[in-house]
């Protein structure tokens, strides 16, 4: 455990001195990989389980709206508070659902997310007093009661994500290494077995989707704040597309991987839609399948395999 | 009165493209147990198709109506281009691996489909007027309908029959069957399964690119149009129920009339009814409506 949030903390100092002394898009690039990566965090805690959502828009725009509108209607700009509040709605959202949703398995849970978020987009795009189909803006967050200037602003935003990533990262690793977090693994390989040794696959897969939710949540809430902006496009089946895009690239191997990930797509992104603006979703989908053709478990088998073929040979 | 008889015409014309089309996503599903998210790039490269081969023949100076005929000859010359290149090229590496893996690759041929069909035909929306002349106006009551639209109820029924006639009734069709019902044993029995595989597939893309064929002179083509459909003829088949053809027959009627009643009565409940019918429903049968329920396999 002490290990585990050591990594983490490590991580984070890294990733902020990294921060500090990055470009000013870079940073605000970063900001944004990192709400994706903790979108497909969730997501790869389904696919320890067998299952993908194509549907975390749902959740992921929830908490973007509520928390974004707290913040242009009622006045509340503290950024750690804002985030906590997005991910208590993405999990509030998601527990609402999950009595239905974890029914379902393969093909129909993926679907039926998806179906789910398109629910909540044809709400939002009709919803003319919070913008309709164009949205509302969201007003500069404040850090402990300080509002940073334009200039510091985007940079404190990003102090507070990987703060927010890393402390969502351990936890995760330590509930997925847990008894309860494990099961998830053994219900992809056979739930009837799973069943019959007496705990619930139900339950399991209820768990795990609300804990998606959560972190979607927090992404939602925290890339509303980085672009100052949301819309109903938040819950546009393509943007859980390329969440669950990021989740494949990234593999169920490492936290660390997942976050990679995310910023490879989001700077693959930027500069694609600088000199190729028609055909970035061409790339993405060669990519796509280059990655489940030729490296099935993601980028982070490439080194995980790497680590217990060293502890195999160790023992 | 007029009010309900519009909703009940409206829903039905609506169904009738839907049910075209969720009935290629059905038997794809049936035979190849592949939900095919690329079904709806390939619905817009059959309006595309359409737009390009209908003026194409007109230029020899056809008769009016032979601009129907031209719009199955797009549909065909989509089946013929794409179902080898997507199957034989691709799918076929992945049978028998994970449901959910084999969506994720058809997720990233659709996204593919999406910028190709950009690249080829431009962002700007393209018309058809001519098919939906051919018919003529008809009155019923005291509404005026164009007779293309409610030709395409007609165009439903045959093919849903045509689909029927043809897994029921004829030998390759009975083979079909068979490699649905146990693909091992019917390899064993020397059934060349690669050619089933490949001619299912091909009737799924040919009716997609139908649907969207016929549904070109109704609409502007442009990029975009694929996303709805996709998610839309899901809504049906899992109404329906996976793999069923008489499903995907109701539940386009009943996705198509709680639409129309939602766009005359609620307007801006439009998007949302589909949606919740299909949770409704769902709720009571969680397999959809016309699948048997299965017993777990240990």
């Amino acid at each position: 455990m002490i290990r585990v949030f050591g990594l983490a903390a490590l991580g984070a100092v890294l990733a902020i001195v990294a921060g500090a002394l990055a470009p000013a898009w870079l940073v605000f690039t970063m900001t944004k990989a990192i709400a994706f990566g903790l979108v497909a965090l969730g997501i790869v805690g389904l696919m320890r389980g067998g299952l993908v959502s194509f549907g975390q828009g749902l959740y992921y725009c929830a908490g973007a709206y509520v928390s974004g509108l707290l913040a242009a209607r009622f006045g509340v700009s503290e950024a750690a508070l804002l985030l906590l509040i997005g991910a208590v709605t993405g999990a509030a959202a998601a527990a609402l659902v999950s009595p239905l949703i974890a029914r379902y398995r393969g093909i129909f849970f993926a679907m039926l997310t998806m179906a789910l978020s398109m629910v909540l987009y044809g709400v939002l795009a009709k919803a003319t007093p919070i913008g309709g189909t164009d949205g509302f803006n969201v007003p500069r967050p404040s850090f402990g009661g300080w509002t940073p200037g334009p200039e510091s602003a985007d940079l404190a935003l990003y102090v507070v994500a990987v703060v927010f990533a890393a402390v969502a990262a351990a936890l995760c690793r330590l509930y997925y290494d847990s008894g309860p977090g494990l099961v998830a693994l053994a219900a992809r390989e056979n739930e009837l077995r799973v069943e019959y040794l007496g705990a619930s696959v139900f339950t399991v897969t209820q768990r795990n989707f609300i804990l998606a939710g959560g972190l979607a949540g927090l992404g939602g809430a925290l890339n509303g704040m980085a672009l100052g902006h949301v819309d109903p496009f938040f819950s546009y089946w393509t943007t859980s597309g390329e969440v669950v895009f990021i989740a494949i690239l990234g593999g169920y191997a490492s936290a660390v991987a997942v976050f990679g990930a995310a910023l490879i797509v989001e700077l693959v992104r930027s500069f694609s839609g600088q000199y190729f603006p028609e055909s970035w979703q061409l790339f993405l989908g060669i990519f796509l399948l280059l990655v489940i053709i030729f490296l099935p478990r993601g980028f982070g088998s490439l080194w995980a395999k790497r680590a217990t073929g060293a502890k195999g040979a160790g023992e | 009165m007029d009010l309900v008889l519009t909703i009940i015409l409206d829903g039905l014309i609506y169904a009738s493209w839907l049910f075209i089309v969720a009935l290629g996503l059905t038997l794809v599903f049936g035979v190849l147990r592949i939900l095919n998210f690329a079904h709806g790039g390939i619905y817009a490269l059959g309006s595309y198709a359409a737009v390009i081969v209908t003026p194409f023949f007109a230029g020899f100076g056809l008769p009016d109506w032979f601009s129907i005929v031209s719009m199955f000859i797009a549909a065909m010359a989509v089946a013929i281009v794409l179902a080898p290149l997507i199957e034989r090229g691709l799918l076929r590496f992945f049978y028998g691996r994970d449901e959910v893996l084999i969506l994720l690759i058809t997720y990233s041929v659709f996204l593919m489909l999406e910028d190709a069909t950009k690249l080829i035909f431009g962002v700007n929306p393209y018309y058809l007027f001519e098919p939906r002349n051919v018919l003529g106006n008809v009155e019923i009551g005291s509404l005026y309908y164009v007779g293309y639209d409610l030709a395409l109820g007609g165009l439903a029924v045959i093919c849903g029959a045509g689909v029927w006639f043809g897994l029921r009734r004829t030998r390759i069709g009975k083979v079909t069957l068979a490699v649905i019902a146990e693909p091992e044993v019917a390899q064993a029995m020397g059934v060349n399964i690669a050619r089933i595989y490949l001619l299912a597939f091909g009737v799924g893309v040919f009716l997609a690119a139908l649907g969207g064929a016929f549904t070109a002179p109704l609409i502007s083509v442009q990029p975009g149009n694929s996303v709805s459909v996709i998610i839309v003829s899901f809504a049906v088949v899992i109404i329906g129920g996976l793999g069923s053809i008489p499903g995907a027959a109701v539940g386009a009627l009943i996705v198509g009339l709680a639409r129309s009643f939602a766009v005359y009565e609620f307007p801006e409940a439009e998007i949302f009814i589909i949606y919740l019918v299909m949770v409704a429903v769902l709720i009571f049968r969680p397999e959809g409506l016309f699948t048997p329920v299965k017993a777990r396999k240990i």
